[in-house]
C-alpha cells in the first residue's frame, strides 16, 4: 500500500490569483493618480525591478532577505496556532544586537559576522519567548503582549544606540557603520549579481525557510507545535507539554524575526539603526508575506521575492512623475490584495468540491 | 393521504459518497415519526436537505400536497418547519424569553415590545405544560430546560412540522420521560414530529412510524407496533445485533488503579462546594469497574484529575504500586494508562490532523516512530492502516483523512483504536458510546469486555443505566461529587441503582468502609 498524499495546487494558484487581482487595483490607482502615464507606470512596476539587469536582480534578492524571514516568523507562529505582530520589535532588536556586536567586538576576526548574526537570533528569541511566557502560563493574549514588545523594543534600541558613544553617530542621528568584518560575506552573490547590494544574507535566508519547513513538516518537535496550534486540549490530553510548545514556538519565531534584522543591518549597504520612532516596517511587511505564502516556509519564500521585486520596480516609478508616497501606495495595495488569497483559497476548494461531485456523478454510480 | 411532508427520491451526493439513494420519507400529520439509523446512514443530511441547507441532486419535496424549493432554513421557516438541534442555537447570556422572540421580536417605533411576546409564550408554556421561567438565563437552567425553550421556539413560531435531532442524547433518564410525554402532547395538538434517533427504547415508547435508513439507503419504513426491537435494529445495521452482552464473570486480579482521598475544589468563584469530595477506591486487572451517576456529579472532575488533565487539591492516585500523583500526563500515558475522553472533540482528537497522525498522538515519539527527532512517516501510516483495518475505521481517504471529515462514530472508533492499540494495564473509558449507533456500540462493547478479559483493569464511566448493568462488574455510584454506593449489578435492579444516582439512597458509612 503506498500512502501518497494528493498535491494540492489550490494554494500556490490561489496566491496567484489574489496577485492578480492586487495588481489590478493596483492599475487602478495609478489610473486616479495620473491617468496618462497609467500605462508606462504600471509596467514599470512588472519589469522595473530587471532595468539594471542582473543587479536588478540581486537588488530584488536584497530586499526579499529580510521580509522572507520576517514573513517566516509570522507565518510559523500561524501553523503552530499563534499570531505573532511582534515582528518589528523582533527585528529591530536583533539589529540592535547585530550592530552592537558588529561594532564593538572588532577583536573576534574571521567568526566576527557569525556572532553578530547569531547574536541577532538571540535578541530576537529573547523579545518573542517574552509573550510566549506570558501566553503559556498567564493566558495573556500574544498579540497584545506582542505589540508591547515592538513598542518596549524600539523605544530601547533608540536610547540604548543614542546613550552609547560607541555606537551613536550624532552627527546623522543613526549607528555607526559596523566593522568590515561584521559584514556578512557574499559568498558568491557578488560574482552572480554584479554591482547589486545581494550578500549571502539571502542563502542564510533560504537555509532557515528549508530548516523550518523541515521542523514543522518532518520532525516530532513540528508534530508536537502543530498539534497545539490545532487543538491545545487535545494536545494536553495526549501529553504533550503545550505549555513549552508555546514557549518554544514564540522563542523561534522571535528568533527567525531578530535574524531578520541581524542579516539586513550586517549587509555593508549603509543601513544603520535610526533613531526614529517609527516601528520596523520589515517586520510588517511579514504579515502580508506570511498571509500572501499561505503560512507554507516555500509559499513565504517566494512571496517575499515577489514583494521584494514589486518594491524594487516601484522604485522607478519615479520616472512617471509618481510621487513616492503614490509608490508605496500602490505596493501596499497590491499586498493588501494579496493576502485575501486565503479568500481566494476558500472559493477554489467550494469551486473544486463542486467540480468533482459532477464528475463523479458523470462517471455513473457504478460504485 | 394526510401526509404533511413528502420527500421522493431524494438523492443527494458529497465526494465519495452517496450519502442520500432515492430516499422517499412521507410524514403524516399528527404522527411521530422516527427515522433510524446509524450514524452516517444520512439522516442528518437528509434533514438538512428538508431545511434548505443542501440541495438534492434529485427529487422533490412536497408540503401539505404542495410541491416546494427550500433554498434555506427561512423558506423552511415559512413553511412551518422547525427544529431542535442536537446542540441546542441558544444565546447563553440572554433570558429564556429574549431567547425564544429572537429574530421575530415585535417592535414598535424601533422599541422592542415584549409584553404581548411574554403573554404568547406563558400561553404555550402552559398549554403544553413546559413550565419554562421566562426571565431566567439559559446559563443558569438545566439542559433539560434548555430543550424545552427549543420547543416553544418553534411553537412561538407557529410551526406546525418538528424535526427533533437526537433530542434524548444529553437528558436523564427522568427528562426523557417527560420529553416523550412533551412529544405526545404536541402530536395531541395537531403538530407533526420527525424523530431522529438511534436509540430503540424510545421509538418503542413514542414513535407511530419508523422509516429506517442504512448506508444512505431506505430500508423501508415500518409501522413501530407491529415491530419488535430486534426487527428494528437487524434493519438498521444490516445484520442481526445482539442486544445483550456476552461475558464471562471477571477475574480480578491485582489492584492497578487505587484512588486515595481524592477530592477536587470547584475553580467557579463563590463556590466552596468540592466537585469532587474525598473519593478513594481501587481498580483491579480483569474488571470493568463502573462510575455511575447523572451528568455533572462529578464524573468528569474525578478523571480529569486522575488523567492529570486537571490538578486535583488533595488525595493520591497509585497506578501499579506507584505514586503517579505528581507525574506527568506523558508519564502516566506511557506506563500504562489509557483515556478514552469524554469529549472527542476537544481533548480525543486533533480535528486538523489526518488520521494517521491521530492514531499515533500519544506514540509519535517513541523509537518506533521517530529517530533522531524525525518522524518516521512510513512506520506512522503502516501502523495507522494495521489500526484502520483491524478496528474497521471507515473514511474517505484511509490514513490521509481529515478527522474532522469523519462520521463521529468513526472518530470515536479511531480513539478507541489509539487508546487499546497501546495495550494499556488500566483504561479509563469515559462515556464510550456516547452518541453512537447499535452497531458501534456492540463493538466497543465487545471490545471493552476482550480488554478485560486480557488482563487489564477498567474504569468506566457513564450516563446510560444499560451500559452500567450490562458492563460492569461492579459500579460505584457518584453523586455530588462522592462515591454513595458501591453495588453489585447482579443483585440490583434498574431502578434501584436510578435513586442511588438521583441521591435519594444512599449506603450507610459502614459499609462503604468494606471498598476501601
Amino acid at each position: 500500500m503506498n500512502k501518497k498524499r494528493h498535491i494540492n495546487l489550490t494554494g500556490p494558484i490561489s496566491s496567484v490569483f489574489a496577485i492578480v487581482i492586487g495588481l489590478l487595483f493596483g492599475f487602478i490607482v495609478l489610473l486616479f493618480c495620473n491617468a496618462s502615464q497609467a500605462i508606462p507606470g504600471f509596467f514599470t512596476i512588472l519589469t522595473g525591478a530587471f532595468t539594471h539587469g542582473l543587479k536588478g536582480v540581486g537588488q530584488v534578492f536584497y530586499y526579499a532577505t529580510p521580509i522572507i524571514l520576517t514573513g517566516l516568523s509570522v507565518g510559523f507562529a500561524f501553523k503552530t496556532g499563534l499570531f505573532n505582530i511582534g515582528t518589528p520589535g523582533q527585528f529591530i532588536v536583533g539589529a540592535f544586537g547585530a550592530v552592537y556586536v558588529g561594532i564593538t567586538f572588532t577583536s573576534l576576526g574571521h567568526v566576527h559576522w557569525i556572532v553578530a548574526v547569531l547574536v541577532s537570533a538571540l535578541c530576537g528569541a529573547v523579545w518573542g519567548i517574552v509573550p510566549g511566557i506570558l501566553k503559556a502560563f498567564f493566558n495573556v493574549n500574544e498579540v497584545i503582549a506582542s505589540i508591547m514588545m515592538n513598542y518596549i523594543g524600539m523605544y530601547a534600541v533608540n536610547w540604548m544606540v543614542k546613550a552609547d558613544k560607541t555606537l551613536f553617530n550624532s552627527m546623522r542621528n543613526e549607528s555607526k557603520n559596523v566593522a568590515v568584518s561584521a559584514q556578512i560575506p557574499k559568498l558568491g552573490m557578488d560574482k552572480l549579481f554584479p554591482g547589486s547590494s545581494v550578500n549571502g544574507g539571502i542563502l542564510i535566508a533560504i537555509l532557515v525557510v528549508i530548516i523550518i519547513y523541515l521542523i514543522l513538516n518532518k520532525t516530532a518537535f513540528g508534530f508536537e507545535l502543530r498539534a497545539v496550534g490545532f487543538n491545545r486540549e487535545a494536545s494536553r490530553y495526549a501529553g504533550i507539554d503545550e505549555k513549552k510548545s508555546i514557549v518554544f514556538s514564540m522563542m523561534i519565531a522571535g528568533m527567525i524575526s531578530g535574524l531578520a534584522g541581524g542579516l539586513l543591518y550586517l549587509a555593508g549597504t549603509g543601513k544603520h539603526i535610526e533613531v526614529v520612532d517609527v516601528l520596523a516596517s520589515e517586520g510588517f511587511t511579514g504579515i502580508s508575506v506570511a498571509l500572501l505564502g499561505l503560512s507554507h516556509p516555500i509559499g513565504i519564500l517566494f512571496a517575499g521575492i515577489f514583494i521584494a521585486y514589486l518594491t524594487a520596480g516601484g522604485f522607478y516609478l519615479q520616472l512617471y512623475e509618481f510621487s513616492t508616497e503614490i509608490i508605496d501606495i500602490i505596493v501596499a495595495v497590491i499586498i493588501y490584495f494579496s493576502a485575501f488569497a486565503l479568500i481566494v483559497k476558500s472559493f477554489m476548494t467550494k469551486a473544486a468540491r463542486r467540480r468533482q461531485a459532477k464528475r463523479e456523478e458523470k462517471g455513473g454510480k457504478g460504485e | 393521504m394526510d401526509y404533511v411532508i413528502e420527500m421522493m427520491g431524494i438523492t443527494k451526493e458529497f465526494p465519495g459518497i452517496i450519502a442520500n439513494d432515492n430516499i422517499t420519507l412521507k410524514l403524516k400529520k399528527g404522527e411521530i415519526h422516527a427515522l433510524l439509523g446509524e450514524n452516517g446512514a444520512g439522516k442528518s443530511t437528509l434533514m438538512s436537505v428538508l431545511f434548505g441547507m443542501y440541495q438534492p441532486e434529485k427529487g422533490i419535496i412536497k408540503v401539505n400536497g404542495q410541491e416546494v424549493k427550500i433554498k434555506g432554513p427561512l423558506d423552511a421557516n415559512a413553511l412551518g418547519i422547525g427544529m431542535v438541534h442536537q446542540h441546542f442555537k441558544l444565546v447563553h447570556n440572554f433570558t429564556v424569553l429574549q431567547n425564544i422572540v429572537l429574530g421575530i421580536e415585535t417592535v414598535k417605533g424601533g422599541i422592542l415590545r415584549m409584553e404581548d411576546a411574554r403573554k404568547k409564550v406563558m400561553e404555550l408554556s402552559e398549554k403544553y405544560n413546559l413550565f419554562i421561567e421566562p426571565d431566567a438565563l439559559i446559563s443558569d437552567i438545566t439542559v433539560g430546560m434548555q430543550q424545552r425553550v427549543e420547543i416553544l421556539k418553534m411553537l412561538y413560531r407557529n410551526n406546525e412540522i418538528m424535526i427533533f435531532d437526537e433530542p434524548t442524547a444529553v437528558l436523564t433518564p427522568q427528562e426523557i420521560d417527560e420529553l416523550m410525554i412533551i412529544m405526545k402532547n404536541l402530536t395531541r395538538e395537531g403538530k407533526s414530529i420527525l424523530f431522529i434517533t438511534h436509540k430503540l427504547n424510545e421509538i418503542k415508547a413514542v414513535a407511530d412510524r419508523c422509516t429506517v435508513l442504512r448506508r444512505g439507503k431506505c430500508i423501508g419504513t415500518i409501522d413501530v407496533a407491529d415491530t419488535d426491537k430486534e426487527t428494528m435494529s437487524e434493519m438498521m445495521v444490516g445484520r442481526k445485533v445482539n442486544l445483550k452482552i456476552d461475558k464471562q464473570p471477571a477475574k480480578p486480579k491485582e489492584v492497578v488503579l487505587s484512588v486515595e482521598h481524592l477530592s477536587v475544589k470547584t475553580k467557579k468563584e463563590g463556590h466552596t462546594k468540592d466537585l469532587v469530595n474525598d473519593v478513594s477506591f481501587q481498580v483491579r486487572k480483569g474488571e470493568i469497574v463502573c462510575i455511575a451517576g447523572i451528568d455533572g456529579n462529578g464524573q468528569s472532575e474525578l478523571i480529569y484529575a486522575i488523567t492529570g488533565i486537571e490538578r486535583m487539591s488533595a488525595g493520591k492516585v497509585i497506578l501499579n504500586g506507584e505514586d503517579v500523583t505528581d507525574k506527568t500526563i506523558r508519564y502516566k500515558n506511557t506506563h500504562g494508562l489509557s483515556h478514552i475522553p469524554e469529549d472527542r472533540h476537544k481533548h480525543g482528537l486533533v480535528l486538523d490532523y489526518n488520521l494517521a497522525y491521530n492514531l499515533v498522538l500519544q506514540q509519535y515519539f517513541e523509537p518506533e516512530f521517530q529517530r533522531y527527532g524525525f518522524l518516521k512517516n512510513d512506520k506512522i501510516y503502516d501502523y495507522a492502516d494495521k489500526l484502520i483495518d483491524q478496528y474497521d475505521i471507515r473514511s474517505g481517504e484511509g490514513t490521509a483523512t481529515i478527522t474532522r471529515s469523519m462520521s463521529g462514530g468513526n472518530q470515536q472508533k479511531a480513539i478507541v483504536a489509539r487508546e487499546i492499540g497501546r495495550n494499556p494495564e488500566l483504561l479509563l473509558a469515559v462515556q464510550p458510546t456516547r452518541g453512537l449507533d447499535v452497531g458501534a456500540i456492540e463493538y466497543i462493547h465487545k471490545q471493552l469486555i476482550k480488554q478485560r478479559d486480557e488482563g487489564a483493569g477498567i474504569l468506566l464511566v457513564s450516563l446510560e443505566l444499560d451500559e452500567v448493568m450490562n458492563l460492569s462488574d461492579r459500579i460505584l455510584v457518584i453523586f455530588e461529587g462522592s462515591i454513595v454506593a458501591e453495588l453489585d449489578p447482579k443483585e440490583i435492579t434498574v431502578q434501584e441503582l436510578g435513586l442511588y444516582m438521583a441521591g435519594s439512597k444512599k449506603q450507610v458509612k459502614e459499609e462503604e468502609a468494606g471498598l476501601s
